[in-house]
């Protein structure tokens, strides 16, 4: 690891300052960075520690929706989305181990936009709102492919504001060596439709699978989408799965999605 | 009732208290005052020349101490190989210089070609990025098939088709073999491969160099399994240190499974490093170090053929296997695909005829060894997958199959066609037992239950045979081997009456201290509390050969009982002496030398004080003193043997396997700790369940290592695992070594991998899927995808 400054602003003011300065970087729990950091792949001049700003911490119920802060751990989300929302309550108890959700963000885990971490497809698949330091941002707008986002040099989220589904589940298959999504489906049901997002198995990270939302909106059960296949084009070729493997369990895991949603 | 303690009972693990509560000394924790650190710079490319290192940038940089290349080794010697194997037509294997450092060439990444000691590990790794290296790339040399047909392309340039040796086993057998062949009822043939695989020690290499220039001794702190053989090398092979200056010192080490048998460049390195520094020089692998340059295991692509009638009597068995060492040849790395694999081929099989043809190649990628099992899991997974498919083909039963071909009890001593003597088994009675605890009655009740959820059960079967207790000097002497592996142990009877046995041994994990007191207090009838075990220090232990192959209880631990032996002997010479009887009168039992008839004796205690205050000995006659030393050199190796079966689920939508149960039934001779035995089998399936299902060490055509982190290198986790079923109550003891015990700390690893492949096979055969074979590891994609191909 090379030499850096750090600080841990308390406000959203102060951490946008802090922000603004040259070679910034935002740290917020730092489950990718900081092993980066380590390998010295990179090598930020100051990190701007996001986790000792008090409204960017917890989970409550807002007008539109679930509100987290950037700044929740995914074990506390697990525990204080329970009742609120369940299927984000299981994704987020789901993510990597103890020690990785007990240190991880919701914040970092959308700024990194890894292709096939657990919590975009929860973003996506509610159609949240990713709330930052100078806007709001809709799920459909946020995601621009693979570790890439919308947010500006300087911009940091600080929560995400998730819809109540009817009924929602995510299901995940591990790839077995990271316990990153192999590939996972995100399924939500809503008085407007069915969104189903996906997880680890897109060469461009996070998607819609709209002809299964399609079918699933006219038809809410696995049945529905039993004619219907996930095109391979673009996915993920690695150690752990073919294209035509990842296509395979779009399909698999969006039916089990269903019939597990609640 | 269990026993409480001695040979038998499962007793605790002494060193279990200091390795859980983080009181265990790993090199890693030892600081010595004015201490230096080491940084290695390693290659990116898999084949490079090296055009230039300019090293002034770095060696300017403050704390920078000293910077080495290879051109400060090159009049220094070589890492040898521990074997010279013959090839088939009577030339002796190609053996390139393993150089300290890379010097002209970088052979695989990860290969270090220069190194930086300055006073922080941070200013060394930053000096290595000043290095300013020029390479030439060359094209990388990753596939064997292809390395041995390039003729222009070399891994080193002495050595026209990369191969180090090309070796028949037993070549006087392949006409017989082949017309055998020919006239067959049937032949069942294979094209498999054995996974490449890291082998991941908890803790990674680490060494620390020492120079005193007061008495111009060396001493080398390092993650060993063999310390005397470590130091063996780096005195009289690499570095020219005279043999007795060097103290080589192995602490608590954090698992090794054959990578730490072998010795490093950079335990020389610091060595030297220290010497011109006059500071001691510490260097610690970091995980991602441990991935590119430790030596893997396993990466056999083999074709074997079986010959048999059509009842499935076997013929004849036929193999022809590309066995990678890599980019040079670590330690055991000719020995691990010759003599551990071709002559286990006859398996626990009284197959008539075997031949055996391997080609060792040499490519741009890390060396490859001994690895758990080493050879012996090759072997094993070849051969229980072939019979497997054999009696498919055929549509026979594998149990039965299996049982008509076994060496039968009436056989032993039994000679193989492959030159192996086993000495004792009962293959029949650990099949039998599987059966039993294994509930092959209630499998088809258990597979309609699978079917009601959803998916496919199959079970798998393996019989399996190791020949271990490494090894027999004489023989192996005659195959070529550089060493000899017999292993020694000193008894010292403190005047206290409490013991100290330094042993060759070197425990990493196996609990050697708890097990060898067990031992002595059995032999001796004192608390094993008395005792303690000491080893990995080469000023205090006598000279051993360390651990591997499952050898340190039939070889070391037959050295110590011999040991015994005599500090018993030594104790009734002291009793008759202090008891006016005869030396031939004194019985030693129960902890009591006593003459026999009469209600005379003394106590251990007594003996052993009198031993240190001879106020009155007859000194002509006898010797102060209570301290015994013994060598003992095996009379053949030991054959551990048994029966496993692996029951899995496999999800027919994703290809996800789940081991379902797996159970082992162990023929190890006498057991002397039945739960450190049970920990073995455990960790050793483990291991082997990972080679089946998970783990996957792969470069890509560049030569990068594609798997080189915990992100995409699958370790066995808990959760990956059944609960076992051990058994080991089938015992056939070892005939020749005092304790009669037979090894088995490899076992499980060896036995398991065609377990659990039989497994899957079955499972998707019974489900109406004609899927012959799939290659380890049986990744979901993989499974999945041999069902919809």
């Amino acid at each position: 690891m090379y030499n850096f400054d750090f600080v841990k602003p308390s406000n959203i003011p102060d951490a946008a300052k802090a922000m603004a300065a040259d070679g910034a970087q935002a740290l917020s729990g730092g489950q990718t960075l900081l092993p980066t950091m380590k390998q010295r792949l990179a090598s930020p001049s100051v990190l701007v520690s996001l986790t000792g700003i008090p409204e960017m911490q917890g989970v409550c119920m807002a007008d539109d929706g679930v509100s987290v802060g950037a700044a929740t751990i995914h074990s506390k989300v697990a525990q204080e989305a329970a009742k609120l929302y369940p299927a984000l309550a299981a994704l987020a108890g789901g993510i990597g181990d103890p020690a990785v959700r007990n240190r991880g963000t919701l914040g970092g885990s959308l700024a990194n936009n890894d292709p096939s971490a657990c919590y975009p497809a929860a973003v996506l698949g509610s159609g949240a709102t990713v709330h930052t330091n100078k806007r709001k941002i809709a799920a459909d707008a946020y995601f621009k492919g693979l570790f890439s986002t919308a947010l500006e040099d300087g911009e940091f989220i600080t929560s995400v504001t998730f819809p109540v589904p009817q009924k929602a589940a995510y299901v995940k298959f591990d790839q077995p060596a990271s316990r990153f999504a192999l590939t996972a489906v995100f399924v939500a049901k809503y008085a407007n439709g069915v969104r189903v997002a996906v997880t680890g198995a897109s060469e461009n990270g996070v998607f819609r699978w709209a002809e299964a939302e399609a079918a699933l909106s006219a038809n809410f059960s696995a049945a529905a989408i039993a004619n219907l296949s996930a095109s391979s084009k673009g996915m993920i070729s690695d150690l752990h799965g073919t294209p035509a493997y990842r296509a395979n369990l779009v399909k698999v895991l969006t039916g089990r999605a269903v019939s597990a949603a609640q | 009732m269990p026993k409480d303690s001695g040979i038998g009972a499962s007793s605790k693990r002494r060193e279990d208290v200091r390795f859980l509560t983080g009181r265990g000394r790993y090199t890693a924790d030892i600081q010595l005052h004015g201490q230096t650190y080491a940084a290695f710079a390693r290659s990116p490319h898999a084949h490079a020349r090296i055009v230039s290192i300019d090293t002034k940038a770095a060696e300017a940089m403050d704390g920078v101490l000293a910077v080495f290349t290879g051109a400060d080794f090159a009049a220094v010697g070589g890492n040898p190989a521990g074997w010279l194997i013959q090839s088939r037509n009577g030339e002796t294997m190609k053996e390139p210089k393993r150089p300290v450092l890379a010097h002209g060439k970088v052979r695989h990444v990860g290969d270090a070609y220069a190194a930086v000691i300055a006073e922080t590990v941070e200013i060394a790794r930053s000096a290595v990025e000043a290095l300013d290296v020029v390479f030439e790339e060359l094209p990388a040399i990753v596939d064997m098939a292809a390395a041995v047909a390039d003729k222009t392309n070399r891994v080193h340039d002495e050595i026209a088709d990369n191969v180090c040796f090309d070796w028949g086993w037993i070549e006087d057998n392949r006409a017989a073999v082949d017309a055998a062949f020919k006239s067959a009822p049937h032949v069942t043939s294979l094209k498999l491969i054995n996974n490449r695989l890291v082998p991941n020690a908890m803790e990674p290499r680490a060494s620390i160099g020492v120079y005193d220039p007061g008495t111009e001794d060396y001493k080398l702190y390092t993650t060993s399994q063999n310390p005397h053989l470590t130091r063996l090398l780096v005195a009289a092979f690499v570095m020219g240190i005279p043999e007795h200056k060097l103290n080589v010192i192995a602490p608590d080490v954090g698992g090794g499974f054959g990578s730490k048998i072998y010795h490093y460049g950079e335990e020389a390195l610091v060595l030297a490093a220290s010497r011109r520094i006059g500071r001691p020089v510490k260097w610690v692998a970091d995980r991602s170090e441990s991935f590119l340059t430790d030596a893997h295991g396993r990466d056999h692509v083999t074709t074997i053929e079986l010959a048999s009638d059509k009842q499935g009597n076997f013929l004849a068995l036929r193999t022809e296997t590309l066995a990678n060492v890599g980019a040079y040849l670590s330690n055991f790395a000719t020995v691990t695909p010759t003599f551990l694999h071709g002559t286990l081929m006859a398996g626990p099989y009284k197959t008539p005829l075997v031949y055996v043809n391997v080609k060792t190649v040499f490519t741009n990628t890390a060396p490859v060894d001994a690895y758990r099992g080493a050879g012996r899991p090759e072997a094993t997974y070849s051969i229980e997958r072939v019979v497997d498919k054999m009696c498919r083909e055929l549509n026979l039963d594998p149990v039965e199959v299996r049982r008509k071909n076994f060496i039968q009890l009436d056989q032993f001593p039994y000679t193989t066609p492959v030159a192996l003597v086993y000495d004792t088994g009962n293959y029949q009675a650990t099949l039998d037992k599987l059966i039993d605890i294994g509930d092959f009655a209630g499998f088809e009740a258990r597979r309609a239950k699978s079917a009601k959820a959803g998916k496919l059960r199959g079970l798998g079967l393996s019989t399996w045979i190791e020949a271990c207790g490494i090894a027999p000097s004489a023989l192996v002497g005659a195959l070529g081997a550089r060493v000899g592996l017999y292993d020694a142990a000193t008894v010292r009877v403190n005047p206290t009456g409490n013991i100290s046995v330094m042993v060759g041994a070197h425990s990493h994990g196996q609990g050697h201290e708890t097990v060898f007191a067990q031992i002595v207090s059995s032999k001796l009838g004192i608390p094993e509390a008395n005792i303690d075990i000491v080893h990995g220090d080469t000023s205090k232990i006598p000279f051993g050969m360390g651990s591997y192959g499952s050898r340190s209880l039939a070889v070391c631990g037959s050295a110590m009982d011999r040991a015994l032996d005599k500090v018993i002997a030594k104790g009734k010479k002291i009793a008759a002496h202090m008891l006016e009887a005869a030396e031939g009168d004194i019985i030693f039992a129960d902890g009591k030398f006593s003459v026999t008839g009469t209600d005379k004796a003394k106590t251990f205690g007594e003996i052993a004080f009198s031993a240190y205050v001879p106020h009155n000995y007859p000194l002509e006659t006898l010797e102060p003193g209570l301290e015994e030393t013994a060598f003992y050199d095996p009379a053949n190796f030991t054959y551990p043997a048994g029966a496993y079966a692996c029951e899995v689920e496999v999800d027919p939508d994703t290809g996800r396997v789940e081991i379902a149960s797996f159970t082992c039934a162990d023929d190890f001779g006498n057991v002397m700790n039945p739960m450190i035995v049970e920990g073995q089998v455990h960790g050793g399936v483990a291991q082997g369940i990972g080679q089946a299902l998970l783990e996957g060490c792969t470069y890509d055509a560049n030569g990068q290592l594609t798997s080189g982190s915990y992100m995409d290198y699958t370790m066995p986790r808990a959760d990956d695992l059944p609960m076992y079923t051990v058994d080991h109550s089938c015992i056939t003891p070892c005939t020749h070594n005092p304790l009669g015990v037979k090894g088995c700390g490899e076992a499980g690893a060896i036995g398991s991998p065609p377990a659990v492949v039989n497994a899957v096979i079955d499972a998707l055969h019974r489900a109406g899927k004609n899927v012959t074979h799939i290659d380890m590891p049986l990744t979901p994609s993989r499974v999945w995808s041999a069902m919809n191909a």
